[in-house]
């Protein structure tokens, strides 16, 4: 069982997608479709007093104008309002619950249109009148009034007594800025109205059924009447992981007018859902001479709503990647007058290892130490957080064949060295980590008599590759040839899944697909013993593998027997088996993907401008299920760590409490002519504890230490340390 | 901090207006207002949903279409305006069973994660090389570099390029 995993097939959802044939969820039409256009609010504090919408419902084609005073009934308590991966303490977001306006852009109206112009020109008609309250949204002006969170991992030793006795020190803080994810497509549901009360809602969403359970809890609906389909989703990066509003409107809008509805936010609306919390880092470290790591406190501070308490592990990574006898993590959240953060690529990672390795690469400095040789000295082979040994980690093999790679071995150390003509060249580089996590799952395999496979699961493939590993999975397992597999996928009425997020979706997904293929194996092993004189009768279920569309011995390949010999004798046309996979519970060991990220700068050392020519990213994620769709992973993971070291910044204005660059060209995300060679190696992990596969999954490490990487380069530059991102021309300028 | 809409304002809404487009081959008669984008009577009007909303605003890319030969954001473009034109979507470049060589190719480089990116990346790419312009590796990154990915998958973009113009 080996002909598919591991290959570099390629996407076998992909001619879908370069036809136009994949639908999106604003892409579902319905006779008689309404379209609906949101009105957001304009202050970030109080309540409406008076929204006056004559003049728009006056619009030839406006059919009606849903607002708190007049929206059909929806669920009053917060739990009927908690999805799968809601914050545990809080209260949900509700759209047009009430008056109060607890964000900028808080939605306060839908306007139901025959036309989607029509809407959205009547949407520009409302009056509205608010009563504004002060607002927060500045981080820094709220952080004394932080309240510590659960702490991620627990102190051990004397971290601050350790620091001042340390030989080396290094103490800073680092910033992240608001970040928004701004997928490429816009949050969108299409709500089609069944009849007799049956709602099939076409969704942007990375969980289907998280969906599902959401619209039936908080508008009081039978599962069997509401069923939630995100066949292709168009880039999630955890903006889709909780239920956004649109579902919400689009639902409530088809309640009141009994007709299908479809609602899309706008970019700027966009910028009202959730993003990655501001979050300042702070770091201290200290060392013997030698470079032995002796102490770390990590300290994170970071934003969240004044209605929920997002938080992420930032702190702690630190005490999976090294061993420091003496550490203190804390975690803070300053609650301001915004909607909730959410996940978003690497949760906790991406900025909490930005500020962890940044400040190991300041402290190589402080030692005049290789920041490679730095991170070797204090090399952990245990988790040190929890005291345990990892299912497998080959960071070690990611430094060396990162560092070969890069040709790290020919840095000068010493800042401003190395040039480029009019650039100044900087090498820099960082560690990275992440969970392997997984979860249960289900999965559904339908196997026809001439041989072919349908293949189904809830979740979702949010360009992520699971369309194209699941078939290369059950290819495999069934022992056929790929293109005799059919997967689907991102449909609520199908086995369950968990949300698509946090790298564990490969691992969870697969192990569903090879356990409901084992169930397809005995019963034709069952099947095939029944015929006469079968050279499987006295085989045991452990010595019979699926290959070549048959049934035969491990030993004696000689014993078998076709699928289609077996489905001919029995008389059934198929086998149908649906499995519920679930990993046994044993936290004896960590599970962690870690990554070596070698990058090179080079700054116009006139202008600033800052380019990222070379990436070296060297990945320990276990066994790898297609070569091809994980270095895309990764890739995509690098370019995100550009776009958040050098562009990407949600800029407020905090007398209004308002997003002034709500839009992708003032926020800058990575265009194709920011991204240079981009090289990923995949380090050889075998790991027979995580899993039966040794899968880890590959969605998140592309990106954590890259921010860091970069900084780190753009120091060895220009000798100029930029602790705040993103890292703009005119900081380094400056 | 009542908004400046006044209560008696104009609710009228403007004619519609006869075109007649040739998307993919076929002719399409439509009746417009002449506020509907090209790329909303497109996705909206003919259901040809190929062609991407990724921000209505000319920023992304996404919407990327051939016209007349020249790369177009039909976001940014009114459908009244282009009466009598020849439009050719993602849906029109396949022919047959077998896919454009740019589509191929980017099957081939993995080009794309959520593909919701990709028409309008194949659409410039196809245009970009129908014009000759891109020759070397750094030509076709600037000249790609108004069609976003947000899934970051431009490495595999431009090789993908650089197959379908045979310079693999």
């Amino acid at each position: 069982m080996a002909a598919y995993i591991g290959t570099p097939t390629s996407r076998v959802d992909g001619r879908a997608k370069v036809t136009g044939e994949a639908k999106y969820a604003a892409e579902f039409n319905s006779d008689g479709l309404v379209y609906g256009a949101i009105v957001t609010s304009t202050i970030a504090k109080g309540r409406i007093k008076r929204l006056d919408a004559s003049a728009a419902k006056r619009v030839d084609g406006v059919l009606d104008v849903l607002t708190h005073e007049n929206r059909p009934h929806m669920a009053d308590a917060d739990q009927a309002w908690k999805d799968d991966v809601a914050p545990e303490k809080g209260s949900p977001f509700r759209p047009l619950y009430d008056d109060g306006i607890r964000f900028s852009r808080q939605p306060i109206a839908l306007v139901l249109a025959r036309e989607w112009e029509i809407a959205v020109f009547a949407a520009t008609l409302l009056d509205v009148e608010y009563a504004s309250e002060a607002h927060v949204t500045d981080l820094y002006a709220e952080r004394d009034k932080a309240f510590v969170v659960e702490k991620p991992a627990k102190p051990r030793g004397d971290a601050p007594r350790a620091y001042a006795a340390s030989e080396v020190r290094h103490e800073d803080e680092y910033f992240v800025p608001v970040e928004h994810h701004n997928p490429m497509e816009l949050f969108a549901a299409t709500v089609v109205w069944e009849g007799g009360g049956k709602l099939t809602v076409y969704d942007k969403t990375q969980g289907v059924q998280n969906v599902q359970r959401y619209v039936c809890s908080a508008f009081n609906k039978k599962p069997e009447d509401v069923r939630v389909v995100s066949a292709f989703m168009g880039g999630g990066f955890g903006a889709g992981l909780r239920p956004q509003y649109e579902v919400a409107l689009a639902v409530l809008g088809a309640l009141a007018l009994q007709r299908s509805v479809r609602v899309v936010l706008s970019r700027a609306q966009m910028y009202g859902l959730g993003y990655r919390p501001a979050t300042i880092e702070r770091l201290a470290v200290g060392a013997s001479k030698d470079g032995t790591l002796n102490a770390m406190t990590h300290e994170a501070t970071a934003v969240t709503s004044e209605y929920e308490d997002f938080s992420r592990n930032d702190t702690g990574w630190g005490g999976v990647l090294y061993n420091s006898p003496n550490v203190n993590f804390v975690h803070r959240l300053a609650r301001l007058d915004v909607s909730t953060p959410c996940d978003m690529r690497a949760p906790g990672a991406a900025t909490g290892v930005y500020g962890l390795e940044s400040a190991m690469d300041e402290l190589a400095v402080a030692l005049k130490l290789d920041p490679v040789e730095l991170r070797l000295k204090s090399y952990s082979d245990r988790d040190r957080n929890e005291d345990r040994p990892y299912t497998s980690k080959q960071l070690r093999e990611c430094y060396a064949q990162g560092a070969a790679a890069f040709g790290w071995s020919r840095r000068n150390p010493e800042p401003r060295s190395m040039r480029d003509g009019k650039e100044l060249v900087g090498w820099g580089m960082a560690s990275g980590v992440w969970e392997a996590l997984q979860m249960p799952a289900a999965a559904r395999i339908v196997l026809t008599a001439n041989g072919h496979a349908d293949v189904s699961c809830a979740a979702s493939d949010i360009g992520t590759g699971t369309y194209t590993i699941l078939a290369q999975v059950a290819a495999d397992a069934l022992g056929l040839p790929i293109e005799n597999i059919s997967v689907k996928l991102g449909d609520s009425t199908l086995p369950d899944a968990p949300v698509e997020g946090g790298s564990w979706m490969a691992a969870s997904a697969s192990h569903a697909v090879i356990a409901t293929a084992e169930e397809v194996r005995t019963e034709l092993l069952a099947a095939a013993k029944t015929i006469e004189n079968s050279p499987l009768a006295d085989a045991k279920a452990e010595d019979v593998v699926l290959a070549d569309g048959k049934i035969m011995s491990k030993h004696d390949q000689s014993r078998a027997v076709s699928i289609t010999d077996i489905m001919r004798h029995s008389g059934a046309d198929r086998i149908l088996k649906e499995k519920k996979h679930e990993f046994g519970e044993d936290s004896s060991h960590a599970r962690n993907t870690h990554s070596a990220v070698f990058v090179e700068v080079k700054i116009d050392e006139e202008l600033g401008i800052i380019r990222v020519t070379r990436v070296v990213s060297a990945v320990a994620a276990g066994r790898i299920l297609n070569t091809k769709t994980a270095a895309s992973q990764i890739i995509g993971g690098v370019v995100w760590g550009i776009g958040m070291a050098l562009h990407e910044e949600t800029v407020f204005d905090h007398r209004f409490g308002r997003i002034m660059n709500a839009n992708i060209a003032e926020y800058h995300v990575p265009v194709n002519a920011d991204i240079h060679d981009i090289k990923v190696i995949f380090v050889d992990e075998p790991d027979e504890k995580i899993n039966k596969l040794g899968v880890k999954g590959v969605g998140e490490i592309g990106i954590v230490g890259v921010p860091a990487a970069i900084a780190n380069a753009v120091y060895h530059a220009t000798g100029t340390r930029v602790r705040d991102l993103p890292i703009t021309l005119d900081k380094v300028l400056g | 901090m009542p908004t400046s809409t006044a209560p008696d304002a104009d609710t009228s809404l403007p004619g519609k207006i006869p075109i007649t487009l040739t998307v993919n081959g076929t002719e399409a008669q439509l009746q417009l207002s002449p506020w509907v984008s090209l790329l909303d009577a497109l996705r909206d009007r003919l259901n040809l949903t190929g062609t991407k909303k990724g921000c209505d605003h000319g920023q992304c890319g996404a919407c990327t279409v051939i016209v007349d030969g020249r790369r177009v954001l039909s976001c940014l473009t009114l459908a009244v305006m282009k009466d009598g034109a020849k439009v050719t979507t993602v849906e029109g470049l396949a022919s047959g069973g077998t896919l454009h060589p740019v589509q191929q190719a980017f099957i081939d480089q993995d080009a794309f994660q959520c593909g919701y990116c990709t028409s309008g990346q194949i659409c410039s790419a196809v245009a970009l090389i129908a014009e000759g312009r891109a020759k070397s590796a750094d030509e076709i990154r600037e000249l790609m570099s108004g069609n976003i990915c947000r899934c970051g998958a431009y490495p595999n973009i431009v090789a993908a390029i650089q197959q379908a113009m045979g310079r693999a």
